[in-house]
């Protein structure tokens, strides 16, 4: 748009942006303001926009009345490891997919694809029974498997475009110069996409911190759970302490925001390009 | 498992029933109902989220102090799983206490607080606007990709043409990104579809199963520990998403050939 906008567009656009920010900001807002209030205001109607006064109360009593603190290491081992070895997996077949041209290819991409559509939980009851038979149901060890295979596709699709960005005269000039294919990969290649591969590994991290299904059915034993699987816990009972829970929330929100945050703008650049080129 | 009878509570004998399962399910009043519920989730979701979607990327399009930041701030529902937000408006719903009811109340749409997620008749109400409110951040980013990448060529000459702004934008903007429109959509209804975490965390399919869709209504036969029936309607929402994802995969292909 070349021209300017007269001057009431320009104030229906800003009213416009401000509105809606307020609508996105306000759940947030009032999540940490409930979780901060004393139990005696967060169950007293009016409601208050402003507490008369602010507590730690909810999340010491959420450390204190449930294994708060197993649940968050969990939930940070759990998806760290398996970011950590589904990024480097995806790393090798997306720059097989990026710069090898082989039968199959095609399907492969497709394959890729069409995993991302159908959801997890599909299967679920059938991946228990697998699971029983190999004896992996309530161990951490079987939530990080199931979680590597769960976002290798897409943490792939995202690498290849970063791959496709990265012009084959860097790593031929390497090899030139005495270098493996590998070693052109690792010492070239790895160091100019590394805001991609920290990128693709924080998605990951983000994912699997927040899966739900999959980690309510394979896990049972309380020290073993991860955070949604204990929130699941929490909404099932009869009476839900919204003091602790908007805390246990508040916590759980928290980290995943900072992290996307960080990495917004290559997370989007592989997402567009992901869905809608393929 | 779909074509056997398979419950966890009879783990003895778990008979090849062959279409049995699917009978069973169809023949259950609930089917009809739960099929329904997942149309009105899936279209009353998605037209709202890509109308406010779409205005939202035409108001960042232009350059503005402070525009990264906005995007940065309003783009965080991104991070955060959908049972999360469910649980964040399973709070601000509640009939008691929530701080919906006191604004409507403050504002004076309604004269007593309205018991959202217990009345059968507002509670799919409800969880479709947690899921608008969830999905308008997708739209968002994806339309302004792609109205990012509307060479300026074409706005000069609609300008040098004389047409208007709604004439560039109907005759101009809107054909140019068509294409990511569609593929948008058609992901967003795929996905929409298989969706269940803020209606689990809020209303569990609840009350009476208002609020059941396809998904929903499986994982709780999961829950159930009825793996015989929750395979078969995994199969029929598979066939649902066969079809779908092949429309997405034709349309995608065809933008990569021309």
């Amino acid at each position: 748009m070349i021209s300017k906008d007269p001057r009431w567009l320009s104030a229906i656009r800003i009213v416009g942006l401000g509105f809606w920010l307020i609508i996105t900001i306000f759940p947030l807002y009032w999540i940490l303001l409930t979780s901060f209030k004393p139990a005696n205001q967060i169950a007293e109607y009016p409601v208050r926009y402003w507490p008369r006064q602010f507590t730690l109360d909810n999340y010491t009593s959420l450390f204190q009345k449930s294994e708060f603190g197993s649940y968050l290491l969990n939930s940070i081992v759990v998806s760290a490891a398996a970011g950590l070895v589904a990024t480097a997996i995806a790393l090798l077949s997306a720059y097989i997919l990026s710069r090898y041209q082989f039968r199959g290819k095609g399907a492969v991409m497709m394959a890729f694809l069409v995993t991302q559509m159908i959801p997890a939980f599909i299967a679920l009851g059938p991946l228990y029974q697998m699971f029983t038979n190999l004896g992996l149901v309530d161990k951490r060890f079987g939530l990080v498997l199931i979680y590597i295979a769960m976002t290798i596709p897409f943490s792939a699709i995202m690498l290849r475009g970063f791959f496709d960005n990265v012009p084959d005269s860097l790593e031929e000039a390497a090899m030139v110069d005495g270098a493996t294919r590998f070693g052109a990969l690792w010492r070239v290649i790895v160091p100019v996409m590394t805001p991609g591969i920290i990128a693709t590994f924080i998605f990951n991290f983000v994912n699997c911190w927040n899966e739900l299904f999959l980690a309510v059915t394979l896990i049972n034993t309380d020290d073993r759970k991860t955070i949604p699987t204990a929130l699941n816990g929490f909404i099932s009972s009869f009476n839900i302490e919204w003091g602790p829970m908007s805390a246990a929330a508040v916590l759980t929100i928290l980290p995943t925001m900072l992290l996307f945050a960080f990495a917004s703008r290559w997370i989007v650049a592989g997402l567009t390009q992901g869905a809608t080129k393929g | 498992m779909a074509f056997r009878k398979w419950s966890l509570w009879d783990l003895t004998s778990t008979p090849f029933v062959g279409l049995g399962n699917f009978q069973t399910l169809i023949a259950d009043p609930m089917f009809g109902k739960v099929m329904l519920n997942s149309v009105i989730w899936v279209v009353c979701s998605l037209v709202p989220q890509l109308l406010i979607g779409f205005l939202i990327a035409l108001g960042l399009r232009k350059k503005f102090r402070f525009r990264g930041l906005y995007q940065a701030v309003v783009f965080y529902p991104w991070a955060v799983s959908g049972f999360l937000i469910g649980i964040l408006f399973r709070w601000m719903f509640n009939s008691e206490f929530g701080v919906v009811n006191d604004l409507l109340m403050r504002i004076g749409i309604v004269s007593k607080p309205v018991p959202w997620l217990a009345n059968p008749d507002l509670a799919l109400v409800a969880v479709i606007v947690a899921n608008i409110w969830y999905g308008v951040t997708f739209f968002s980013i994806m339309i302004l990709a792609a109205l990012q990448s509307v060479p300026d060529e074409l706005y000069e000459a609609a300008a040098l043409d004389g047409a208007g702004r709604w004439q560039t934008l109907t005759r101009v903007t809107i054909p140019t990104i068509r294409s990511t429109l569609v593929l948008t959509v058609l992901l967003r209804i795929i996905w929409i579809f298989n969706f269940p975490d803020i209606i689990y965390a809020m209303t569990g399919g609840g009350p009476g199963d208002q609020t059941q869709i396809a998904t929903t209504w499986m994982i709780q036969y999961t829950q159930q520990g009825e793996y015989g029936l929750a395979s078969a309607l995994g199969f029929i929402i598979m066939g649902v998403l066969v079809v779908f994802t092949g429309m997405y995969l034709m349309l995608l292909n065809r933008e990569r050939t021309s």
